[in-house]
């Protein structure tokens, strides 16, 4: 026969459980950091980041694939920022909740779930061979583009909203138009958080491997056009690890791409803080 | 026209754009995958489990199963692991420390997929080939990796849902003399329940749209596993292997292949959206 277990009993059981769960998952999450800067850290000498990778990246550095990083991910920046803050000023200032928003809204929210192996199978075949851009910076930037571009909408319509309704009044009891309230009113107090949006995108580019695989392609060589092919920090680490190039160096890539990625998210994290904390 | 019309108008095309690319994204997926599905039937190209495109065979069932069974495997060990975190940080930890636990766990978000995929290989896969057998590559290793990578999305999600209940019930609860667990156990999940769900579905989406982890540690083998420790290919792998040198016939199946991701993931996000509303 089965006995109830006293609630006192039970209580103490249940919560010893979830405390070791959340201890488990903790020390993974730990392991995976301390892991990857334990044996990536020594790697990471100024001769690592400034000289170009020599025989498949089994020697040299990395200097090429942090310069192809910077440039797709500056390139889909510049292409998304101005879509994304776009869309989030239309949804939250010109328009009333309604059927126009509830589409707009709800396809930010789809493509923010499309798997990155789609934008990647898309950007190929429409950027790479449709459009003859090849494997290049453009076509890896375009797509990118495409990928950020709803963490852009999301974050800067919150920011947006998050500026209190009492400064848009006043602004336009002074006789203010709508668009002068919001270019010197509205985006100055939400820049901060619009920040956090293009920082996460930042973010999400570095990490991203599937996408650029396929558009900006795997050439080594120092990318100095649009239309050069440039193999990222990401996708470099990928192949090195993959192919059992050198593992001291793809602990080195990868040492330095998450520990730039965590402290751009630790950034972008703490501004949106003082954001919401300021208008709150 | 005034200024001020012109702005709304340049605003609206803006928005329209963002939009449209998730429209071109579909459409062109959809017109380049579905000849190809057609042509083989769909019967045959989501029940054959023979793939083999040089000669004309394109049949992705091994492929479903595997997506499945590894993000099922993905769910087993992240929703509990994932939920007892939430439930820690929302209703037992001090609020200090969950200001300081959840931006942490978020934050990890951010590590690329291709870094959980390396430490897949380099740890993980040993430690299966050793003690368990097999290959090493395989179905668990895929499991594994992917749970731990979905725990943010499902953590952070939880959270949200956990602390949007108020705080009437809990004090009603503990005021009916049940305990705290009793009380999480019996009016706080539930009244969270629907915010739970939609963190596990989102979890579930990441786990079946994740790709580089996956191919690194999967063994990638186009076959129906036998058991947890057999290789296995997932949709999303067959597309990143083969799409390098794919042409002609075989690249419009990839595309079907994607075809078939995209409404698996669609049917996830829309299910999201619509219990969160519910809500």
């Amino acid at each position: 026969m089965s006995r109830r277990l006293h609630p006192r009993v039970s209580q103490a059981a249940a919560k010893t459980l979830l405390w070791a769960l959340t201890g488990l998952t903790l020390l993974i999450l730990i392991f995976i950091i301390v892991n990857i800067s334990i044996k990536g850290l020594p790697q990471m000498t100024l001769g690592f980041l400034f000289q170009d990778p020599q025989d498949m990246g089994r020697h040299g550095g990395i200097f090429s694939t942090i310069i192809a990083t910077v440039y797709v991910t500056l390139l889909a920046i510049i292409l998304a920022s101005p879509l994304g803050v776009g869309t989030a000023i239309y949804l939250t200032e010109y328009t009333r909740e309604g059927w126009a928003t509830r589409i707009i809204r709800f396809g930010a929210e789809c493509l923010a779930g499309v798997p990155s192996i789609i934008l990647g199978l898309f950007g190929f075949v429409l950027f790479v061979m449709k459009l003859g851009f090849g494997w290049s910076i453009l076509s890896g930037g375009l797509t990118l583009a495409i990928m950020v571009l709803p963490i852009i909408i999301r974050t800067s319509e919150e920011a947006i909203k998050a500026v209190p309704q009492e400064y848009r009044e006043v602004c336009f009891s002074l006789g203010l138009s709508q668009w002068q309230t919001i270019t010197r009113i509205v985006l100055p107090s939400a820049l901060p958080g619009i920040t956090t949006g293009i920082m996460l995108s930042v973010g999400r580019s570095l990490g991203e491997t599937a996408v650029l695989l396929f558009t900006a392609g795997s050439a080594l060589r120092m990318p100095t056009t649009l239309f050069d092919s440039g193999r990222t920090m990401a996708v470099h680490f990928y192949i090195l690890a993959r192919e059992g190039i050198s593992m001291s160096n793809a602990y080195g890539t990868a040492a330095i791409l998450m520990i730039s990625i965590l402290l751009i998210n630790l950034a972008a994290y703490t501004l949106m803080q003082r954001l919401l904390k300021r208008y709150s | 026209m005034d200024q001020g019309k012109f702005v709304e108008r340049v605003l609206f095309l803006l928005a329209l754009s963002s939009i449209s690319s998730l429209v071109v994204i579909t459409v062109f997926i959809f017109l380049e995958g579905l000849p190809l599905i057609f042509q083989t039937g769909l019967k045959d190209f989501i029940f054959s489990s023979h793939w083999a495109p040089t000669k004309g065979h394109f049949g992705i069932g091994a492929m479903i199963v595997s997506s499945l069974l590894v993000t099922i495997g993905a769910m087993v060990l992240g929703v509990p692991l994932g939920l007892a975190c939430a439930i820690v940080l929302a209703e037992f930890s001090s609020a200090r420390l969950r200001a300081f636990l959840k931006p942490t766990l978020e934050l990890l978000a951010g590590i690329p997929s291709v870094v959980y995929g390396f430490l897949g290989v380099i740890w993980l896969v040993p430690l299966i080939r050793n003690y368990l057998g097999g290959p090493g590559l395989s179905l668990l290793a895929a499991a594994v990796i992917l749970g731990i990578m979905i725990l943010p999305t499902i953590v952070s999600i939880s959270i949200d849902a956990l602390t949007a209940v108020p705080d009437i019930y809990r004090d009603g609860s503990i005021a009916l003399g049940a305990t705290e667990w009793q009380t999480v156990r019996r009016v706080v999940l539930p009244a969270a329940s629907s915010g739970i769900i939609t963190a596990v579905i989102l979890g579930m989406g990441r786990a079946v749209g994740e790709t580089m982890a996956v191919i690194m540690v999967a063994g990638n083998a186009i076959k129906l596993p036998a058991s947890i420790l057999d290789p296995v290919r997932t949709l999303t792998s067959n597309i990143a292997l083969e799409l390098g040198y794919a042409a002609g016939r075989h690249r419009e199946a990839l595309f079907a292949t994607g075809i078939v991701l995209f409404i698996i993931i669609m049917i996830l996000n829309l299910s999201a959206t619509l219990i969160t509303r519910r809500r």
